[in-house]
């Protein structure tokens, strides 16, 4: 039988959730011994090869673009993992939820105290995604079949819900690896 | 008044005295019942709800509700369960809980129960307030992204510091902690003030302290909040 494959995509993230995925250290032999890798940083495969077990989503959506590969990880595997608390809350790009979209583009190209953009324009190639009116978690543009939090969630933790899911098992999280930090 | 009564919670049979609260009785016979907005020898605020217990078959927050011979208390029912998780739930997203940068992380109340509850994702959509910081004071600052309204610093400023420096005000979803005068730094307050340490979040919180306690350290990082009491309760 073939191995199942698991797909991961870093959308509003800053990888460190991809981090902590390589921080199950040699357990990592294991995991290609059950698992292929199909669309994923970790082997820069661009497109679904074929339709995948377990798709790993860090990272919460802040534009088109995200929005788009999150619904095409839907599409393509089977049980989706929101992984990390970017996925789950928005995290860090959510801190501009509150705050108007034209007032956070004027602060970032414009207003703020770092800024030189002589052109005084604000980014806006077709070719650049279009940013969204505010972050948001991966659960609120598709349906998320399980949850695992932390900034980033603990290499164990990834690795119990992986292997759990992996083995038709509940994902039992011992209490010290549910965390938000 | 000091007469002793007995009631059961969960079946099991809880001394108390006349007058106490059924948290109060619960803690001391080793029940940890969750709450938030409660804290030991302070007045009850029956501000969170998370101790909602059922008394007869009624719902009634453990914190105020004083315990009488005889009743029924149910604490640990999957229906009680359910209630809490939500009204923990509600309380994060309807603020702005960013626990990966919090100092208060680890320590915190709020986050706890949620650990213990297991809670993995809140299931209500975030509301994503635009809510203040106030730095204005030089030892202290509020912010009020995370306050989750449960009346601790008010009520120990009042009665323990002797200082009625915060309130809160507005109604329901804008309801907002407030303070005396406009800001923190107009108030008596001080950093070694009790009222500063009620804070079950990272609303209230000593400037230049940072991130003290090292990752695996802190209060909550390898066992549930309620362990202690249940601990105390169930020597092994």
């Amino acid at each position: 039988m073939a191995k199942p494959k698991i797909a991961t995509t870093s959308l509003a993230g800053c990888f460190g959730c991809h981090m902590s995925v390589l921080d199950i250290d040699d357990r990592i032999l294991q995991l290609v011994e059950l698992v292929d890798f199909d669309k994923s940083p970790v082997d820069d495969i661009k497109k679904f090869s074929a339709h995948c077990a377990v798709g790993l989503i860090e990272g919460g959506c802040c534009n088109q673009e995200n929005v788009k590969v999150l619904r095409d990880f839907r599409k393509n595997c089977d049980v989706l993992v929101s992984v990390g608390d970017c996925a789950i809350m928005g995290g860090i790009p959510a801190m501009r939820n509150g705050i108007p979209l034209q007032e956070c583009l004027q602060e970032a190209y414009l207003k703020g105290p770092t800024v030189h953009n002589p052109s005084g324009q604000i980014p806006n190639d077709p070719e650049l995604p279009l940013i969204l009116d505010r972050v948001y978690p991966a659960h609120e543009v598709v349906k998320i079949d399980y949850h695992l939090p932390g900034c980033p969630p603990p290499a164990d933790a990834i690795w119990e819900a992986l292997v759990a899911l992996l083995t038709d098992k509940p994902i039992k999280l011992p209490y010290p690896l549910l965390k938000y930090d | 008044m000091s007469e002793t009564i007995t009631f059961t919670i969960d079946g099991k049979k809880i001394p108390a005295k006349k007058g106490q609260t059924i948290i109060r009785a619960a803690e001391e016979a080793g029940v940890y019942i969750p709450r938030l907005c409660w804290l030991k020898d302070l007045i009850p605020g029956g501000a969170c709800r998370v101790c909602t217990v059922l008394v007869n078959g009624r719902p009634q927050a453990a914190c105020t509700q004083p315990a009488a011979g005889g009743i029924v208390v149910q604490n640990e029912t999957e229906e009680l369960f359910r209630w809490r998780k939500n009204i923990v739930a509600m309380l994060f997203v309807e603020g702005n809980h960013y626990c990966m940068f919090c100092e208060k992380s680890g320590n915190c109340e709020l986050q706890a129960v949620a650990y213990r509850f297991g809670i993995t994702a809140p299931k209500y959509p975030h509301q994503f307030p635009q809510r203040a910081v106030d730095a204005s004071h030089p030892d202290v600052l509020i912010d009020h992204n995370r306050c989750i309204l449960c009346w601790r610093c008010a009520r120990t400023a009042r009665v323990k510091d002797g200082k009625p420096i915060f309130g809160v005000v507005n109604r329901g979803i804008d309801s907002q902690l407030a303070v005396g005068p406009e800001q923190l730094g107009e108030t008596e307050l001080k950093a070694t003030d009790k009222a500063v340490e009620a804070c079950p979040v990272g609303a209230l919180m000593k400037k230049r302290v940072g991130y003290a306690v090292p990752v695996g350290k802190r209060l909550y990082d390898h066992e549930p909040i309620g362990s202690d009491i249940e601990k105390a309760g169930n020597p092994a």
